[in-house]
């Protein structure tokens, strides 16, 4: 495990390096991720203030903290890998990366940690500058906030390993566009992004209870809000840890399969 | 009459291109379908809980989702692929033979590149479209439906200058291409009237980034909540952004002197 570190502090320097020379790229890319929980922010607001201050157990305020908390969660885990493979992939980057002795997963996930730290120059003021705006209020729970860390580290790890898995599809094709919306409108439904998961039917609930998408977002933002209670907890820990082992065994197969597969474009 | 031929050239390059990649087709198909049904998904949601938003009914919200496919569908067949092709023309000095043909280079450099399979996002918006119309019917007159032609066509040109203006800063800054991811961030919010965003985004969605006439104005057309004042602030926008972009283009292509010169 220790034998990892000096190799990711490596990786840290160069993608800290690369990415501050992209900086106005990084903030433009930004701001997709910005508009569309704001959006939906406003949207259930407004809904929430024409239905006298409430609606399905969520007060006005608490729409504004659970979009913003979204909006951080969602940042926070987000990855780009399923757009980035088939680019490495078409211009024979990879065959680079095959080359050194060691799993190419470290290297992309200390590249989005790199890029997180990066940002959060910008998502850390934005939030407050938001929270201020629409003049949330927030108490949390000590418990919550001590929970929340290890919640989102395990939301990330799960999320980055299934989506580092569904990337290694570019091994069988390059078209993937429409695959990854569809992975995108899916998880919109079920994350809780579009709008918390109890205004939903019950039937998308329980879906979501099934899928691994409300365990990447749904759930720490919940958990910050100091709606989860200690038992919802560690069931959500529970599903956290089967969907990350699952994701775990599945990347190791795919990208056995796919390496075998592999035949470097142009040669 | 002779840009008219001009077009359909360019439109039959284009039929030709993508025939070779048919599959695109079906792939546009299912990306339009998935955005659609978040869109329609949305709307579920938002009205199962409250009849009106902001105001405004369920058909209209319809509507208002058609004008979005619409206009976003040409965005993406038309305008994007054209002006991201002259932008890499500006960048590698290929532009020097769009400047050296027999026509207006405005023209030709707007039209350049048509993605035809794009248009399945027109062909889903007008289903959509026709079933708010239809539910809104009974309010609906000749008056109303001219209105709107115009509004859209207003919207489109409006999205169409405010494009060409930012591509044309590619003249001076050569690396210009996030400047459309930009306007497509923005774009998503037209789908949601922009009357229900705080004043400081509202300001940013109509005089910023022209998102709301492009949306907002056409289907509050249909839903007959449009002023007058509006209506003529729409068309004096659109005729004064197509000037100031078109005098702008010259200035540009003034400034212009090849990649390698």
């Amino acid at each position: 495990m220790f034998a990892y570190y000096p190799i990711y502090k490596g990786y840290f320097r160069t993608a800290l390096m690369v990415q501050f020379q992209y900086r106005i790229a990084m903030l433009i890319w930004l701001l997709g991720g910005i508009i569309e929980p704001l959006m939906y922010l406003v949207v259930w607001r407004t809904v929430s203030e024409q239905q006298g201050g409430s609606v399905g157990g969520y007060e006005t305020n608490d729409f504004v903290v659970y979009f913003i908390a979204m909006m951080m969660v969602s940042h926070a885990t987000f990855t780009w890998i399923m757009w980035e493979y088939v680019y490495r992939i078409r211009m024979g980057l990879f065959s680079v990366m095959l080359l050194k002795p060691i799993h190419p997963i470290h290297s992309d996930i200390a590249d989005n940690i790199g890029y997180k730290f990066l940002t959060l120059t910008v998502m850390g003021p934005l939030t407050l500058l938001l929270a201020w705006f629409f003049e949330a209020t927030w108490q949390p729970l000590p418990w919550t906030l001590a929970a929340f860390v290890p919640v989102l580290i395990l939301a990330f790890l799960m999320r980055f390993y299934w989506e580092w898995s569904l990337a290694m599809v570019a091994f069988w094709t390059t078209r993937i566009d429409a695959m990854n919306q569809a992975y995108i409108v899916v998880g919109l439904f079920f994350s809780g992004k579009l709008a918390p998961l109890s205004l939903f039917p019950e039937i998308v609930q329980r879906a979501a209870d099934i899928l691994p998408f409300r365990w990447m977002l749904a759930f720490p933002v919940e958990l910050l809000l100091g709606r989860i209670t200690p038992r919802e907890l560690l069931i959500g820990i529970g599903a956290q840890l089967f969907w990350l082992f699952a994701g775990y065994l599945f990347m190791q197969f795919i990208y056995r399969a796919g390496i075998k597969r592999y035949a470097a474009f142009g040669a | 009459m002779f840009y008219f031929r001009l077009f359909a050239t360019y439109v039959r390059v284009g039929i030709l291109g993508e025939l070779e990649y048919r599959a695109n087709f079906w792939i546009n198909m299912i990306q339009s379908a998935l955005d659609l049904s978040v869109a329609l998904g949305g709307l579920a949601v938002v009205f199962s809980h409250t009849d009106t938003l902001g105001g405004w009914r369920p058909e209209e919200l319809l509507a208002l989702i058609g004008v979005y496919f619409l206009i976003g569908g040409l965005i993406r067949t038309i305008i994007r692929p054209s002006m991201t092709q002259f932008m890499d023309q500006v960048r590698q000095g290929t532009l020097d033979f769009t400047l050296t043909k027999p026509a207006d280079s405005q023209v030709l450099v707007s039209i350049q590149r048509i993605e035809i399979w794009r248009l399945v996002d027109v062909l889903i918006a007008l289903p959509v479209l026709a079933t708010a119309l239809v539910r809104l019917g009974t309010r609906l007159g000749l008056v109303e439906t001219a209105v709107f032609a115009v509004t859209l066509l207003c919207g489109g040109l409006i999205v169409y200058s405010f494009w060409l203006m930012l591509s044309t800063c590619a003249f001076w800054f050569v690396k210009v291409e996030n400047i459309q991811v930009i306007f497509m961030s923005m774009w998503q919010a037209g789908r949601w009237p922009v009357s229900i965003y705080p004043a400081w985004l509202r300001s940013v969605l109509t005089f910023l980034v022209p998102v709301a006439f492009a949306t907002t104005v056409p289907a509050s057309a249909v839903s007959g909540r449009i002023t007058t004042s509006t209506l003529l602030g729409t068309i004096a926008l659109a005729a004064a952004l197509l000037l100031v972009s078109r005098w702008f283009w010259r200035v540009g292509i003034r400034f212009y002197s090849g990649a390698s010169a």
